[in-house]
């Protein structure tokens, strides 16, 4: 077994990793930085076929030193205190720190509906991922559908990408949407990109009160109905992209043991650390709220965690900002009841076990209908049925166990484990 | 650019330097990256390395991550 020695290590390489990574710099190189990616940047600052890492990515990046960087390296169990095991392609880990900055993002929520698991169906950021990674959507039909500026952000890239972006389907009412947008006045830096979002789509038909209801076709998706405002329509489609918004993905901190609160987050103080000594959790891990919060929180733990309090502190005014606008945005974008309809008895839930609306009907919880039904036992580990079954049935997944993502069994061979 | 070769299901093709494997398969043609435990065709969701409806037999390893796996020269990817 390998094994790397940090002071910090920092695990997810997206806008809040990245950020901790810059300011734990100031003080210390003897940083760690593991992501699942081949790339640097997360989700929103991805690289792909034309430049490997964005100019944001980068420009966080300039002045952190000799830092080691694990790219395509998943964290995938704690092995007692301030130690976690790391699976790349090739090898395992052992990886030993005496902090932990936790910044695994959020994945996208996705909603069971009749066609769901159709190939072409996909999430939005997931189709923008796709797209960055080289495949061509030039001249490709694309409905998007769901809730959220993400959809317009997607929208627009799409189309810069030569695809002929159909229809964007928002589910909140139009009433929402105005309030929000004259809340924006209160946040010049996301009207200009309103503004140019706005540019950018010129042409492309946007209709709030509408959502996706079915996707169609054998092999292949061909065709999606929406309920339109009120009415239904059939539309043609290549892909449809989704986006619903976001879940935290709270796994490695469950299992670390820290705290989690409400709806789904980790409990953290205002120096970023969770109620496990020297483990800090930043940005959607935390509660969705976006890039600016991501950053300022991603800042605030890379200093507090090196000791460097007061630079900590002169973040706090930015997260404060970033919160009550994302507060702004769950109140704007809150999801409709009907999409809780949206499901038919014989819709898959589960994907990974095909298991049926009708099949989980029985069950009075999720720990129930995992041991009757295997929902939530197979290679994704609920992490798209649970949120899903969550929304549909009030359930609370729980039991999140290492290792936890799938790993291979080797990369358990060898290690010594804590009694 | 620089260009990779590599086979999907035995078919030769080139993408370029930076393309990740799920993007490879589409432009292959392929529409289905595995089939479900109950048969039916399945293709990438989350593009992010959540969901694991992309995976594929990669140069004999099997289950791999299209989407959060880079082509190489010479790689040999097979859908299931």
């Amino acid at each position: 077994m390998n094994h790397l020695q940090f002071k910090i290590l920092v695990v997810g390489a997206g806008p809040a990793g990245l950020a901790a990574v810059s300011s734990a710099s100031q003080s210390t190189t003897d940083i760690g930085l593991i992501d699942d990616n081949p790339m640097l940047g997360g989700q929103i600052w991805r690289g792909g076929v034309q430049s490997a890492q964005t100019t944001q990515a980068k420009r966080w990046f300039e002045g952190t030193g000799a830092i080691t960087i694990l790219n395509g390296a998943r964290a995938i169990a704690p092995l007692g205190a301030n130690v976690m095991l790391v699976e790349t392609a090739t090898q395992a880990i052992e990886v030993h720190y005496e902090r932990l900055i936790v910044a695994t993002g959020a994945r996208e929520l996705f909603l069971p509906f009749p066609g769901w698991t159709l190939p072409g169906v996909m999430g939005a950021g997931g189709l923008q991922a796709l797209v960055k990674g080289g495949l061509s959507v030039s001249g490709k039909r694309i409905v998007v559908a769901g809730s959220g500026p993400l959809l317009l952000a997607v929208a627009a890239y799409l189309k810069g990408k030569g695809a002929c972006v159909q229809m964007i389907a928002e589910q909140a009412p139009w009433q929402k949407l105005s309030a929000f947008a004259l809340q924006l006045v209160r946040y010049p830096e996301h009207i200009r990109q309103a503004v140019q979002l706005g540019r950018s789509l010129l042409g492309v038909p946007i209709y709030a009160s509408s959502w996706i209801k079915q996707a169609h076709g054998t092999d292949h998706l061909q065709a999606v109905t929406l309920n339109q405002n009120g009415h239904a329509s059939m539309l043609a489609c290549d892909y449809l992209a989704c986006g619903f918004g976001l879940v935290p993905n709270i796994e490695l901190p469950t299992v670390l043991g820290c705290s989690i609160i409400d709806d789904g987050r980790v409990q953290v103080d205002e120096w970023q650390q969770s109620s496990l000594q020297g483990v800090y959790c930043v940005g959607e891990v935390t509660g969705v709220g976006g890039l600016d919060l991501s950053l300022a929180e991603g800042q605030i733990a890379g200093s507090a965690a090196t000791g460097q309090l007061e630079e900590a502190r002169q973040r706090f005014p930015a997260r404060d900002r970033a919160r009550r606008f994302a507060t702004l945005l769950q109140r704007s974008f809150a999801l409709r009841r009907e999409l809780k309809t949206l499901v038919e008895d014989d819709t898959i839930v589960c994907r990974c076990e095909d298991v049926r609306y009708r099949d989980l009907l029985p069950y009075a919880n999720w720990r129930s209908a995992k041991l009757h039904t295997r929902c939530g036992m197979g290679p994704c580990q609920g992490r798209v049925c649970g949120p899903a079954a969550s929304l549909l049935f009030g359930w609370t997944p729980t039991s999140v166990r290492p290792p936890v993502t799938a790993a291979r069994i080797v990369s358990f061979a060898h290690v010594d484990w804590p009694v | 650019m620089s260009e990779i070769q590599l086979t999907v299901n035995g078919c030769e093709i080139k993408v370029p330097a930076g393309t990740i494997v799920a993007a490879a398969i589409a432009f292959a043609g392929v529409n289905t990256y595995r089939h479900s435990v109950t048969g039916e065709p399945r293709a990438p969701l989350c593009g992010m390395g959540i969901c694991f409806e992309c995976r594929v037999t990669i140069n004999d390893s099997a289950h791999r991550l299209s989407c959060q796996t880079l082509c190489e020269e010479g790689m040999r990817v097979v859908t299931t």
